[in-house]
């Protein structure tokens, strides 16, 4: 497939969403609603249950929602300000109980709404990866359809970051990216290609530590594969120290970049 | 003793001494045109005057060196960390080029400059973003040096003042490019931690994910008047909610009625305003 085949692909409408995969893996399900400042974004579903006896864990999913309804509810999986405070309150919340945080991510982008912006969606998302650098529970993070920029990035900042393999994660929208550089919003495909964006070349960037292969046939196969995985990366994370886990996670960032250093 | 010392010759004179005039003896005397009015003005006259037109009032937007060294005390100013340079990793159409364009149009490497300087003699770290170079857009460059920087003010207990300008994201490498925001995030988170200050000073434009991480990560923020200060483009915006919206939508007054800046400092208060930040939050006196 195609970089641009592969973002039709991630973006089909058939594609489980986030809660398909939480209600899945996750047992005993309690969903927890507000970000306690404002009100309740619909397109995050979060909460806590049991990823498998006796290991409880939050869940942070966006959600793009299944029919028209719960599409236009969920504003296509486009999170507000307050969506971003509600997932960093649940993290919060985790931190306190020491429960791992699991995070699928599946946007566009964050909401582009002049609400969103008088409430300072650009503050939330800051603080969301500020908060999460410094999180003391670990953090694992599933790039599920979408991984769309610093909307994607604010669920994003964890220690283990997995991708579906048509699944894309972008600086921005290949038709943003277009539209930008080349003013013509048709050239998606080369856009596509040009920004690297598939689940290869984010493990090539070593901005992802693995591949999940897709079978939508068996989603319940699947996502038991997606909850050993886990339970495989808790057994490390759980027993690191604060110092460790945190040193690990600022480490994993902070070796990305491609850069020459000149001797003046 | 330097800042009682640096206090008293300020007053002594009634000028702080800034490397003003060094600045204005090292920058060629070209005339600029303001984009609010069309009055032409020198650009010595313009240094003098903060980059701020003496005819309508507009700020001109000012290049790194420029800001930092009308700021800071006379000699006090030292660049660090330039000697990165981007790369063309993606091989992404034309940015060889625009590149290459920048470098020589600003003769800087990239679109951050860093380094430590003192006001009134209070040491500090600084980076300030450069919207000459490229929209000051985020690589990897810039990424390893604003994280570089706040890795040197936590090593040495220092604050960090930083003024942001941004298009955003450099989207011509890729997910790189995002992945700065994490990097320098940590950097902050890790700065901190430590009990340091850290200052930002929102300076037109400041949007995507510049806003989306270290410009809205300050224990303090300030703006400057007027500025654009923002998360999506004002065009996405009304496109998406298909309707004209106010005139002063992402201005630092809109974000400031709005609960999202600490201050708007005017130009010919700013270097006051962070002398005072500074000594307010000194390690030196009080409980230390």
């Amino acid at each position: 497939m195609t970089p641009y085949e592969k973002l039709k692909t991630a973006r089909a409408s058939t594609r489980p969403t986030g809660s398909a995969y939480v209600n899945e893996i996750f047992k005993d399900i309690i969903e927890l609603h507000g970000d306690r400042r404002y009100g309740d974004d619909a397109a995050i579903y979060s909460g806590i249950g049991y990823l498998d006896d006796g290991i409880p864990a939050t869940f942070i999913a966006i959600d793009k929602g299944t029919d028209l309804q719960s599409r236009l509810a969920k504003n296509f999986g486009c999170p507000k300000p307050e969506g971003y405070r509600k997932a960093l309150r649940l993290m919060k919340q985790a931190e306190k109980f020491h429960r791992p945080v699991i995070c699928f991510v599946d946007t566009l982008g964050a909401f582009c709404g002049a609400e969103a912006e008088e409430r300072g969606q650009g503050q939330a998302i800051a603080e969301n990866i500020l908060e999460m650098m410094g999180l003391n529970t670990p953090v694992i993070t599933f790039v599920i359809g979408e991984g769309g920029s610093g909307g994607a990035l604010a669920l994003a900042t964890a220690d283990r970051v997995y991708m579906l393999e048509n699944a894309v994660y972008s600086v921005i929208s290949p038709e943003g990216c277009a539209s930008i550089l080349w003013k013509d919003s048709g050239k998606v495909a080369d856009a596509a290609a040009c920004l690297k964006i598939t689940a290869s070349d984010m493990r090539e960037f070593k901005v992802i530590e693995g591949i999940i292969t897709e079978d939508f046939d068996n989603f319940d196969k699947m996502c038991n594969s997606i909850r050993h995985q886990i339970k495989k990366d808790l057994k490390i994370l759980m027993d690191l120290s604060k110092d460790e886990l945190l040193d690990n996670r600022y480490n994993r960032f902070r070796r990305i970049g491609f850069f020459e250093e000149i001797d003046e | 003793m330097a800042n009682v010392f640096t206090n008293f010759f300020k007053n002594l004179t009634g000028q702080p001494q800034t490397d003003l005039d060094s600045l204005i003896k090292s920058t060629e005397n070209v005339t600029l045109v303001c984009k609010g009015c069309n009055n032409e003005s020198s650009k010595h006259q313009l240094l003098k005057n903060n980059m701020i037109c003496p005819q309508c009032g507009k700020y001109f937007r000012m290049g790194g060196k420029e800001r930092i060294k009308s700021l800071c005390d006379k000699k006090s100013c030292t660049e660090m960390f330039d000697t990165f340079e981007s790369v063309d990793f993606l091989e992404f159409p034309n940015y060889a080029e625009k590149l290459e364009k920048a470098k020589k149009s600003t003769n800087e490497k990239d679109a951050v400059v860093c380094g430590t300087a003192k006001i009134n003699g209070q040491e500090f770290a600084f980076f300030v973003m450069d919207s000459r170079f490229m929209m000051a857009s985020m690589g990897s460059v810039l990424g390893e040096k604003i994280t570089s920087i706040f890795e040197y003010a936590t090593e040495n207990s220092l604050p960090v003042i930083g003024f942001t300008a941004s298009g955003g994201a450099r989207m011509q490498e890729g997910i790189v490019s995002l992945m700065q925001m994490a990097k320098v995030s940590g950097a902050v988170k890790r700065h901190s931690n430590a009990g340091n200050l850290y200052i930002t000073v929102l300076t037109d434009p400041t949007t995507g994910g510049c806003t989306a991480s270290f410009a809205m990560q300050g224990d303090i923020i300030l703006a400057e008047p007027k500025a654009l200060i923002g998360f999506a483009g004002r065009r996405v915006v009304e496109q998406t909610t298909k309707s004209k919206l106010p005139d002063n939508f992402q201005s630092a007054e809109f974000l400031l009625e709005h609960g999202f800046v600490d201050a708007i400092v005017p130009r010919e208060k700013l270097r006051e305003t962070l002398s005072n930040l500074l000594g307010i939050h000194s390690k030196k006196g009080g409980n230390d």
